[in-house]
């Protein structure tokens, strides 16, 4: 008996939508089968809280008097870019002040930039804009000098084009000397395997070719209401998929979009990666309507149904071969020892289960307190039968 | 003016000791500053107290003689490594770092990382590990 979306909202805005979170509907499904789970349930809810690189913020800071159009501008020391109309910058993640000395002490602390401004600013905290321009009859300043702070902007929202990565590589370092990645410190001779995924709790991995999540998708985001806006960048519908459809590498992601005004430094927080760089940590969750049983069948995936490729970041992800070392489960790496070429490696996330599971959680709350409807999408992003592939980039010095 | 300096120490001094006026001795008879930051008296009676202690670098090097002279052993604070709980996300990068599994996952339901500071050895390896700034150095 297939529900409709309507239905569905109908429900949570009577406070009678039945809820539970992707962990929590594992054993009830076990319980009750498929059929009867699809029936009784309405929105199962996911959760990931894991640095995502990919993500930064619009920001429109207002005219000053005289007027400017910022063409180049810092937030504390870090570059923004203004290449828009006046009074507009972005902010990136993962962009470091002009005189951070990077890794030229190797490995580089990198502890401040992109990332932690916008945690700064969420914070409520002042953050210093300088920005310099050419000045026009129209905008004849040239320079600027001031504090701004998240409440006087007139818009600061997070525009991230590469989110919620559905599954993820599990780093490993063959080499014989430590490396620092942007899966973190890895130890030679296999000293530690590093992965960054929400496993059975993570969005995608619940709706694994794209049928509720896409478009225009209402969902958690940092704390706040946000959207989804378009695939992600880098968005790989065609990645390898194990038999039950979920991919075994990197494959889908997501562009989100969501006010800044309305989030939390609980689940935005700057991040810095030593020996590689800054970046920011999100929060995202995402309601999966149990529209049928396919959708039910979806939800039920486990930890030990998830896998993913361990690649050597010493030699093969640097150099971009596709040369994988092993597969291992999320139950495996969860435990904290796994097997591979026969040794136990000890395994640590980058991401958090816990602020993961406490996402998904209070997704449910506002679901059941029918605070959060949940939309339809308006269109949908590119699935299987997109054909769509992952192109890497070829260097061609001449022209074609 | 000679300029002043000053130490932070740890003191350790026997059952016997605890009752002596110890600290305002080093502040009258050799005009040091003393500012005790920690104190506490161990499971044996024995005192462990630590203190900052600031004069004269005379007066500083006589004042740890005497300290020595009556059987108080001292050494200098080490540092220690502290776990900011409100920045902890618990995502577990330090446990693959940390040689004395002072952060560890005791519970793989919660999946929550512990800090055990009595086995942590103050080596500082989680400090620019953690992505979060979540462990931090004091003395
Ligand atoms: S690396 Fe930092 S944030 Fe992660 S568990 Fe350890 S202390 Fe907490
Ligand atoms: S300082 Fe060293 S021993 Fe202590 S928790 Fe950090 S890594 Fe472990």
């Amino acid at each position: 008996m297939a529900k409709t979306i309507r239905e569905i909202n109908d429900k949570i805005k009577n406070n009678k939508a039945v809820v539970f979170t992707a962990e929590e509907i594992i054993p009830f499904i076990k319980q009750k089968g498929y059929k009867k789970a699809a029936e009784e349930v309405d929105v199962v809810t996911t959760g990931t809280f894991s640095p995502m690189c990919s993500s930064g913020a619009f920001l429109n800071v207002g005219h000053p008097s005289p007027r400017m159009r910022m063409q180049k501008a810092w937030l504390n020391g870090v570059a923004a870019y203004g290449g828009f109309a006046a009074c507009d910058i972005y902010i990136g993640a993962t962009q470091i002040p002009d005189e951070d000395p990077a890794n030229k002490i190797y490995p580089g602390s990198f502890e401040y930039g992109g990332g932690h401004i916008i945690e700064d600013l969420i914070a409520g905290k002042d953050v210093f804009l300088r920005a310099t321009s050419y000045g026009t009859d129209c905008y004849p300043r040239k320079e600027l000098e001031t504090y701004i702070d998240l409440k006087d902007l007139n818009q600061a929202y997070l525009v991230n084009p590469r989110n919620a990565y559905q599954n993820y590589n599990v780093a490993v370092n063959l080499s014989s000397g430590v490396i620092y990645t942007y899966l973190g410190v890895l130890q030679p001779n296999m000293g530690n395997v590093n992965f960054s995924c929400a496993g059975q709790l993570s969005p995608l991995l619940n709706d694994p070719y794209y049928k509720t999540i896409g478009i225009g998708t209402r969902i958690f985001l940092g704390g706040g209401i946000g959207y989804v806006i378009w695939e992600g960048t880098q968005h790989n519908p065609t990645a390898v998929r194990s038999e039950n459809g979920v991919p075994s590498e990197g494959a889908g992601t997501l562009s989100v979009i969501g006010d800044m005004k309305k989030m939390s430094t609980r689940y935005i927080k700057g991040v810095s990666m030593l020996g590689y760089g800054a970046s920011l940590a999100v929060g995202i969750g995402m309601p999966i309507p149990i529209v049928d049983e396919e959708m039910i069948e979806f939800v039920s995936v486990r930890d030990e149904d998830i896998y993913a490729p361990v690649v050597d970041y010493s030699s093969a992800y640097p150099k971009r071969e596709s040369k994988i070392v092993a597969k291992v489960n999320y139950r495996d790496l969860r435990s904290g020892t796994v097997k591979i070429l026969g040794e136990n490696v000890q395994a640590a996330s980058i991401s958090s289960y816990p602020v993961a599971r406490e996402i998904a959680e209070t997704l449910k709350t506002w679901i059941q307190n029918g605070t959060f409807t949940l939309t339809e999408k308006v269109a949908s992003i590119p699935g299987v039968e997109s054909g769509q592939t992952f192109k890497p980039l070829e260097i061609r010095p001449e022209r074609g | 003016m000679k300029s002043v300096i000053s130490k932070n120490i740890m003191l350790h001094y026997p059952k016997e000791h605890t009752e002596k006026p110890i600290i305002s001795n080093l502040i009258k008879r050799y005009d040091l500053t003393v500012n005790i930051s920690r104190a506490r008296i161990g499971q044996d009676e024995e005192g462990i107290m630590v203190i900052e202690v600031s004069g004269k670098k005379q007066n500083l090097d006589a004042g740890l003689n005497y300290l020595k002279e009556i059987g108080v052993t001292f050494k200098p604070v080490s540092m220690v490594v502290l776990m900011v709980d409100e920045k902890c996300t618990h995502c577990s990068a330090c446990t693959v770092i940390c040689p004395s599994d002072a952060l560890t996952i005791e519970d793989r339901n919660t999946m929550m990382v512990s800090f055990i500071q009595d086995k942590c050895i103050a080596c500082g390896l989680c400090i620019p590990a953690c992505p979060y700034h979540a462990m931090e150095m004091h003395e």
